[in-house]
């Protein structure tokens, strides 16, 4: 079959997926998650077939598009149902589809018993479709549509727990920020889609170098609004602060959409704009600059958060700004590579942390936890392997990875090398970060939860609440579920997160330099018209390597920095914080930026509401507009009223009057 | 010899026609206008229009205004007040304006058939027989109309002057009843527009109950159009009404 | 007699009815100006009937004035039941119908 037969089957299962769920349980049933699992597992198959059929080609014949029917051929706007299969769109699809199945597999046990288990996979599998439809989009059109329907799948998960007002706030928020994304999108599409005339991707790039000059200002212009969808989609600086909030979700949620698929369209979005960037390298300043920012900033502030999957959280924020950084520089398969690893480990990240939230029976502070190393061995487990791989400690898979963007920046020269090098501080700062939660989580006495769990028995909170702000709450739909479920009981989360533990070890294998190069054989094809990603912008393998030396020295250092501080010598945290208060208070408002959104944003755009509904609509549209229509109706119909006096004479002259006027009329026209 | 018929009778005409308008005894002015139509029969025989003309002394003369005497004798009316209203002065004004249009209009016209004595008549014109024959051949359909017109103006005449059973004159007393002050919401076209008129004198006056009929034969009065009610009962309990008062208020 | 004579009286007629109708507030005697009015209609008719020669307008002003009976009959029942309800006979009284 061709890999467009393959690409229309893999969009194809989670959309009967979500259809069956959603129309067919309305209440709980175990069918539901038993449907959803095998819809994506299928979708997986057939990328899979995709990847193999693909791979039957050679070249250029491996960018295959096919189209079933055209929306709109007027106007000159020629958008298509269209799906291009390329090895970029089959890279995305296999890591969408593969990590997602593991992860419905995983909530299989994971939300077991909420009342809204069914609804979840609804949303879940609508989400994987909404995914699978950005990366498989063959024009601009598509790819906006898919960019849509994940911000709406994003925020009906957020707020999936939809009687917790934090919950409704963080997926308000998500949402609100990810239009502007969206906006950003739709309009850069504009710009580029006024010379280039078409809004299909390979017709676009290949007119792109013909009607743009390089830095021509509204290609600019357009990457620099591509990337703001970019930037709002990935969470990086200034529109990241949804990601943290939307920790609000259930935990395989974000482990799905906010670690290992949502976030990373951004990512993707730039490869697969390459072209387009290869003519404006100022937009690809721009947006390697505020990965790097973001990378630093996200690292700061999880050195200070204690809620476990806002760590986890700021850590996926640092890790796409390592590929966004990658991205822009024009280290394209190193990032999707990145892309993949980081799927792996995170996804894993996050799903112990929802087997270690499950054993604190919903609380999700690192204060409350400690010393779970005995009663949580898996758990454990799996938690260093993701620390190890996220830190880049070899052989693990982030090692080869983040090592490789860093390498090729260092390599491009000029600016990026000093974003190569603040790179290598980030790195420092993942390692400490990392293992200061695994740290504070797992070793130290046990808190008292860890010592029920090691009698065999789960804590079970009498008085469910919301762990964000202590609310009361009840266990009914709308509300997570009595049950909480840890990985060591339950097969289908143990099989999860094994498969993904095995991946985070032995994915960087793939990418070895100078030993193999999977990843980049086989995008290369997609990659061949970027200069940047030619041969003569890769490093060295001698440069690489020492890289890579270099990375893992740092990832270690800062896991013994960590060790010292949280385990060896108990107590220097709290000193850090005495001595340093301004720099804890400054990192656990998270840098301000919320503050100063509301500041700049919020409140005027709140005042302009109020001053639009007091004046606007209250004296110019009421009172003005409807006021003095009504009133001139009124007062128009009280003077004609006075004619209506009820005496018969005066009745009676008008008739005469009336008559009068037309003998007048009549003499006059006459004469 | 015609003219000088003619003149007579357009003199008594024009005499009978002011006499109905300035004459303030009714009575007299009923008989002003017999006079007239008298004089206009004569006129209409000078015009050969003969079955018209006896129609009008015996219909109209003779039928229509002996049904004005009796009315007039029934209701009476009096002598009339002429009242201070502008209209004392701008009606006979009106009317000379439109006499005057409808004279140029009659001086200038292109008309020239007036200027003669009128067309070649044959034998027989105006007769009965003629005006018969016409009513029955070309003119039917006004002829049945007319008649079903008169059944209808019988009926309509006897059902507005009947007598409602039950009903002793004396005991409703309607000229109170409209001199009292009416309860707000209530009435005919004036509720409609003179809620804001009554919101006003609410706010005004400051209490609700002088304009919500606060007598209580006022409020047996509601919702009421003068002289379209059915049977209704005097001496209706006090709830009920206040029942239909807030229902009609409300 | 011309013609135009008879037209003459029947304009004065008219326009005399139509002051009186303005000037009256016995609605008997508007009743009686409206009569006025139309007798001078009825002049006007028999007029141009002879006029032409046909008899049309006889026919008209015989119908006409089946239409004044009638009006008169509904007229002066109503103001049989109004006097009946006690109530003024004067136009200027009797304003309900207003706003």
């Amino acid at each position: 079959m061709s890999p467009t037969t393959w690409g229309w089957l893999v969009l194809l299962f989670p959309l009967l997926g979500t259809i069956a769920i959603g129309l067919g349980f309305r209440t709980y049933s175990r069918a539901a998650g038993m449907i959803g699992t095998a819809a994506i597992g299928l979708a997986f198959v057939c990328a899979v077939g995709a990847l193999i059929s693909l791979l039957d080609r050679s070249g250029a014949h491996r960018e295959v598009t096919s189209s079933l029917w055209n929306y709109d051929v007027s106007s000159g706007v020629d958008a298509g149902l269209q799906i291009l299969v390329d090895p970029v769109s089959v890279f995305m699809m296999l890591v969408v589809t593969g990590v997602s199945t593991l992860i419905h597999l995983y909530s299989t046990a994971y939300m077991r018993s909420d009342e809204g288990y069914s609804r979840y996979f609804a949303y879940l599998n609508y989400f994987v479709l909404s995914m699978l439809i950005l990366v498989l989009g063959g024009n601009f059109v598509m790819l906006i549509i898919g960019w849509a329907f994940v911000g709406a799948a994003s925020y009906m998960l957020i707020s999936f727990w939809y009687r917790r007002t934090t919950a409704t706030g963080a997926g308000i928020k998500a949402f609100v920020i990810n239009v502007l994304g969206d906006v950003g999108l739709v309009l850069g599409t504009f710009f580029i889609f006024r010379h280039t005339h078409t809004v299909s991707f390979l017709g676009s790039f290949a007119a792109a170098p013909h009607v743009f000059h390089t830095d021509s200002t509204d290609l600019v212009a357009g990457c620099l609004l591509f990337l703001v969808g970019a930037f709002a989609k990935s969470a990086q600086v200034p529109l990241h602060t949804w990601l943290p909030d939307a920790m609000e979700g259930p935990t395989p949620v974000s482990s799905l959409i906010h670690a290992a698929t949502m976030v990373t369209a951004g990512v993707y979005l730039i490869v697969r704009l390459h072209p387009l960037f290869q003519i404006a390298p100022t937009a690809g300043e721009v947006g390697a600059i505020i990965g790097c920012l973001t990378l630093l900033i996200a690292g700061t502030i999880a050195l200070v958060v204690t809620d476990i999957k806002r760590v986890i959280a700021y850590s996926t924020m640092s890790q796409i700004g390592y590929m966004i950084m990658g991205a822009s520089a024009g280290a394209y398969s190193a990032a999707l590579f990145h892309l993949m690893t980081h799927a792996f480990f995170k996804a894993l990240l996050f799903m112990a942390a929802g087997s270690i939230i499950g054993a604190m029976a919903g609380s999700q502070s690192l204060d409350r936890m400690s010393g779970f190393r005995k009663a949580m061995p898996f758990t454990f487990a799996c938690f260093v392997v993701g620390g190890l791989a996220l830190s880049g400690i070899p052989p693990f898979s982030g090692w080869v990875s983040k090592d490789d963007i860093i390498a090729y920046l260092n390599n491009r020269g000029g600016i990026y090398e000093v974003l190569g090098i603040l790179g290598y501080i980030g790195a420092l700062l993942t390692g400490l970060y990392t293992f200061r939660m695994i740290f504070r989580a797992f070793f130290g006495d046990p808190s008292p939860e860890a010592v029920e769990l090691e009698h065999g028995h789960i804590a079970h909170a009498e008085v469910p609440t919301n762990p964000a702000n202590g609310e009361v709450e009840d266990v009914e739909v709308g509300f997570p579920g009595p049950e909480h479920a840890i990985a060591e009981r339950e097969p289908a989360m143990k099989i999860a997160m094994g498969l993904l533990a095995v991946l985070a070890v032995i994915g960087g294998l793939a990418q070895l330099p100078g030993v193999d190069h999977v990843i980049t054989g086989f995008l290369g094809s997609s990659l061949a018209d970027a200069p940047l990603a030619s041969a003569a912008h890769e490093p060295t393998t001698t440069s690489a390597w020492v890289g890579l030396i270099i990375g893992a020295i740092i990832g270690l250092v800062g896991i013994t920095a960590a060790y010292t501080i949280y385990v060896g010598r108990v107590g220097s945290a709290a000193r850090f914080q005495a001595a340093l208060p301004w720099l804890h208070r400054f990192l656990v408002n998270k840098w301000y930026f919320d503050e100063a959104i509301d500041l700049l944003i919020v409140r005027p755009t709140l005042a302009i509401g109020r001053f639009t509904e007091a004046v606007l609509e209250r004296i110019v549209v009421f009172g003005g507009v409807t006021g003095g229509v009504t009133g001139v109706v009124r007062s128009g119909s009280a003077a004609v009223r006075r004619a209506q006096t009820g005496l018969l004479r005066y009745y009676a002259a008008a008739v005469i009057l009336g008559l009068s006027a037309v003998v007048l009329y009549f003499l006059i026209s006459s004469t | 010899m015609s003219a000088v018929l003619f003149f007579i009778a357009a003199i008594v005409a024009l005499v009978g026609a002011i006499g109905v308008v300035t004459l303030r005894n009714p009575l007299y002015a009923v008989l002003a206008l017999v006079c007239h139509l008298v004089a206009l029969a004569a006129l209409f025989l000078l015009l050969r229009a003969e079955f018209v003309a006896a129609a009008q002394v015996v219909v109209y003369a003779g039928g229509v205004m002996v049904l004005y005497v009796f009315v007039v004798a029934y209701v009476g009316g009096g002598d009339e007040v002429a009242a201070g209203s502008s209209l004392r002065i701008l009606g006979p004004m009106f009317a000379v304006a439109l006499a005057i249009e409808l004279f140029i209009a009659m001086l200038g016209t292109g008309l020239s058939g007036i200027k003669g004595k009128g067309a070649a008549y044959t034998l027989g014109f105006g007769n009965p027989e003629h005006i018969g024959k016409l009513f029955l051949t070309d003119y039917l359909f006004a002829f049945e109309v007319a008649s079903l017109l008169l059944l209808v103006a019988a009926i309509g005449a006897i059902v507005l002057a009947r007598r409602r059973r039950g009903l002793e004159e004396d005991e409703t007393d309607f000229r109170a009843m409209r001199a009292a002050p009416r309860p707000a919401y209530t009435g005919t076209l004036a509720e409609a527009v003179g809620v804001r008129r009554v919101l006003e004198q609410l706010e005004q006056t400051g209490s609700a109950t002088e304009l919500m009929g606060g007598v209580p034969q006022d409020r047996e009065m509601t919702p009421t159009v003068i002289g379209t009610r059915d049977a209704k009962e005097p001496s209706s309990a006090p709830g009920d009404d206040a029942d239909s008062g807030e229902g009609g208020e409300g | 007699m011309a013609l135009g004579w008879y037209l003459a009286v029947s304009v004065l007629i008219f326009c005399i009815g139509a002051g009186g109708v303005l000037v009256r507030r016995n609605p008997l005697v508007i009743l009686l100006c409206l009569e006025l009015m139309l007798n001078a209609a009825n002049l006007a008719l028999v007029t141009f009937a002879r006029m032409h020669g046909g008899e049309a307008g006889q026919i008209f002003a015989l119908i006409v004035m089946v239409v004044a009976a009638c009006e008169v009959t509904v007229g002066l029942g109503l103001l049989v039941a109004i006097s009946r309800r006690n109530l003024p006979i004067d136009v200027d009284e009797l304003h309900e119908l207003n706003g």
